[in-house]
C-alpha cells in the first residue's frame, strides 16, 4: 500500500483496504486535529490551496490539518485576485503552485479539472471537488463519520436525499459505499436523479440500490441520512432550481418516523432542506462531520508526504 | 439472373457488415460528402446470412487509422475491405481502442477538457460491443458517440 506522492483525484483511484488504511490513520489524528496533542512533522512542506470556487469547510479544515501538522500554506480562496482573472488557464496556474509548493489542493467548477492539474504538476494533487463531479477528501471523512458513529459501512442501510445529479458529494459516496456494501436508497425529484453512471457503478458491487422519491417511506429502515443541498449553481437557469428547490425538508415531524438511533449528515452548507430544530436532537451529526474533516485530511496529507506519527 | 444493388468498385475501401441503420453515421464520421469527390455508394439493410446490415463503399479512398477507430467506436462489428482493381486485397475487422485520444469531443459542456487548456480529449472504453467510452477527466459516459466525433 503505498500512499507517498499519490494523487488524490477521485475516490475510486484507491481500493477498499486503502480506504480502511486511511480512516485508521485518521482515527490516530482525532487528539492532534484537536490540539490535545502536537506535532511537526510536516515543518519543511508547503501546501498550496487553490479554491476557484467558494468554500469554508474543506477550505478552512485543510488549512487547519496542514498547520495542525506544523507544514505552511499559501493559496488564493478568491481566483478574480489572480492571473486566472487576465485569462490564465488552469494548467500553467497549476505549473506555478507546483514551482512554489510541495502539493496542491484545487477546487474548481469544471468537472475534471483536478485530474487535468495532476497531469501539469510534480507535486501531488488533491482534488476539493471539481463541478459536480467528485469530492474524494469530504467522501473519506463521511466514511470516516459512518465508520465512527456506526462502528462499522457495510450494512448500513444509508439514504441519500436531494440533489443527487449535481451533487458531487453524494456521487463519490454512493461509490465507496457500494464498495463497502452498505445498502443505499437514492432520494431526489425526478429531474435531480443520480447519474446512470453512477447507478450503473454501485450495481456492479452487487448492493441492494432503491430509487424513489418518497423520502417518508426510505427513511423508515434507515440508519444514515445524508441530506444534500439543490447545487443552484449549477442549474442552467433559475426557473428549474425553483421548481425543486425545498422538494425536501428534514423536520422533527419527519423524524417521528425514523429510528432512534438514525444518523443524519450533511456536506453543507444547508440552506432549507434541515430545520434547525433537528440540530438539537441527537440524530444530528453534521457538525461533528464537518470537524471530522480535519483529521481526516490530516491523515491524507501525512500519507502522502510519507510523515508518520511516533 | 440476379442483380447486384450495389456495384463492386475498383479501387477504394468497402465497410461492410455495419450495424443496421447505422450506415449514415459512418458516412458522417468519415465527413462524407465533404471529404471525397468520388463515388460513394450506401446500402441499408442489406438482407445477409448473419441478418440485416448496412453496407458503404467509397471510391478511390483508404481508411486511415483514425478513420478505423472512428468506425470501430460506432459500428464495432464492421469489416473494412480495400479493394485494388477490383480485388480484396486487404480484409479487417475493427477493434475499438482502448484509450480513444483527440477523436471524440467530450458531451458534458462543463468538462475541463471542453475549456481553453492545452491538452486532447481523451476517453476510456468501459465496454467493447456497444462500445461505451467514459471521458478521462469527467468521467462522464457519452450519450452519443457518433455525436460527439472531432
Amino acid at each position: 500500500m503505498e500512499f507517498q506522492h499519490r494523487d488524490v483525484i477521485s475516490i475510486k483511484d484507491f481500493s477498499k483496504a486503502e480506504i480502511t488504511s486511511i480512516l485508521s490513520y485518521a482515527q490516530k489524528m482525532v487528539p492532534y486535529a484537536k490540539g490535545k496533542k502536537n506535532t511537526i512533522i510536516l515543518s519543511d512542506k508547503i501546501l498550496s490551496t487553490l479554491f476557484f470556487e467558494p468554500s469554508t469547510r474543506t477550505r478552512l479544515s485543510f488549512e487547519s490539518a496542514m498547520h495542525r501538522l506544523g507544514g505552511q500554506v499559501i493559496g488564493f480562496a478568491d481566483p478574480s485576485a489572480t492571473s486566472q482573472k487576465k485569462g490564465e488557464c488552469l494548467a500553467d496556474t497549476i505549473r506555478m503552485a507546483d514551482a512554489y509548493s510541495d502539493a496542491i489542493v484545487v477546487r474548481h467548477p469544471q468537472e475534471g479539472a483536478a485530474r487535468l492539474a495532476a497531469e501539469f504538476s510534480e507535486a501531488p494533487v488533491l482534488n476539493a471537488g471539481d463541478g459536480a463531479g467528485q469530492h474524494p477528501t469530504q467522501c473519506l471523512l463521511d466514511l470516516f463519520t459512518i465508520k465512527t458513529e456506526k462502528n462499522k459501512i457495510e450494512g448500513n442501510h444509508v439514504v441519500l436525499v436531494g440533489d443527487l445529479k449535481y451533487g458531487r458529494t453524494v456521487h463519490s459516496l454512493a461509490y465507496a459505499l457500494a464498495l463497502f456494501g452498505a445498502e443505499l436508497t437514492f432520494v431526489s425529484p425526478e429531474s435531480l436523479r443520480m447519474p446512470k453512471e453512477v447507478i450503473q457503478e454501485c450495481k456492479e458491487f452487487g448492493v441492494n440500490l432503491n430509487n424513489t422519491s418518497n423520502l417518508e417511506r426510505a427513511i423508515k429502515d434507515a440508519d444514515v441520512l445524508y441530506v444534500t443541498r439543490i447545487q443552484r449553481e449549477r442549474f442552467p437557469d433559475a426557473e428549474e432550481y425553483n421548481r425543486v428547490v425545498g422538494t425536501y425538508k428534514i423536520d422533527l415531524e419527519l423524524l417521528k418516523h425514523a429510528k432512534e438511533n438514525l444518523i443524519i449528515m450533511h456536506p453543507l452548507p444547508r440552506i432549507v432542506e434541515i430545520d434547525s430544530s433537528v440540530d438539537l436532537t441527537p440524530h444530528a451529526l453534521y457538525f461533528k462531520q464537518a470537524f471530522n474533516g480535519v483529521p481526516v485530511r490530516m491523515a491524507l496529507l501525512s500519507l502522502i508526504f510519507g510523515g508518520t506519527l511516533i | 439472373m440476379k442483380k447486384l444493388k450495389i456495384t463492386p468498385i475498383k479501387n477504394g475501401t468497402v465497410i461492410d457488415h455495419i450495424s443496421p441503420g447505422l450506415a449514415l453515421k459512418v458516412l458522417r464520421v468519415l465527413k462524407i460528402p465533404e471529404t471525397t469527390t468520388s463515388v460513394v455508394s450506401v446500402a441499408i439493410n442489406v438482407n445477409s446470412r448473419m441478418g440485416k446490415k448496412d453496407i458503404v463503399k467509397v471510391e478511390n479512398r483508404e481508411l486511415d487509422t483514425k478513420e478505423v477507430d472512428k468506425i470501430a467506436l460506432i459500428a464495432p462489428k464492421a469489416t473494412i475491405n480495400i479493394i485494388r482493381n477490383y480485388e480484396v486485397i486487404e480484409k479487417r475487422t475493427v477493434h475499438p481502442p482502448r484509450e480513444i485520444i483527440g477523436i471524440v469531443t467530450c458531451s458534458n459542456p462543463t468538462c475541463i477538457s471542453n475549456a481553453r487548456e492545452p491538452v486532447q480529449s481523451r476517453f476510456l472504453l468501459v465496454q467493447d460491443d456497444p462500445p461505451r467510452i467514459r471521458c478521462y477527466y469527467c468521467e462522464r459516459d457519452i450519450e452519443d458517440i457518433a455525436e460527439g466525433i472531432k
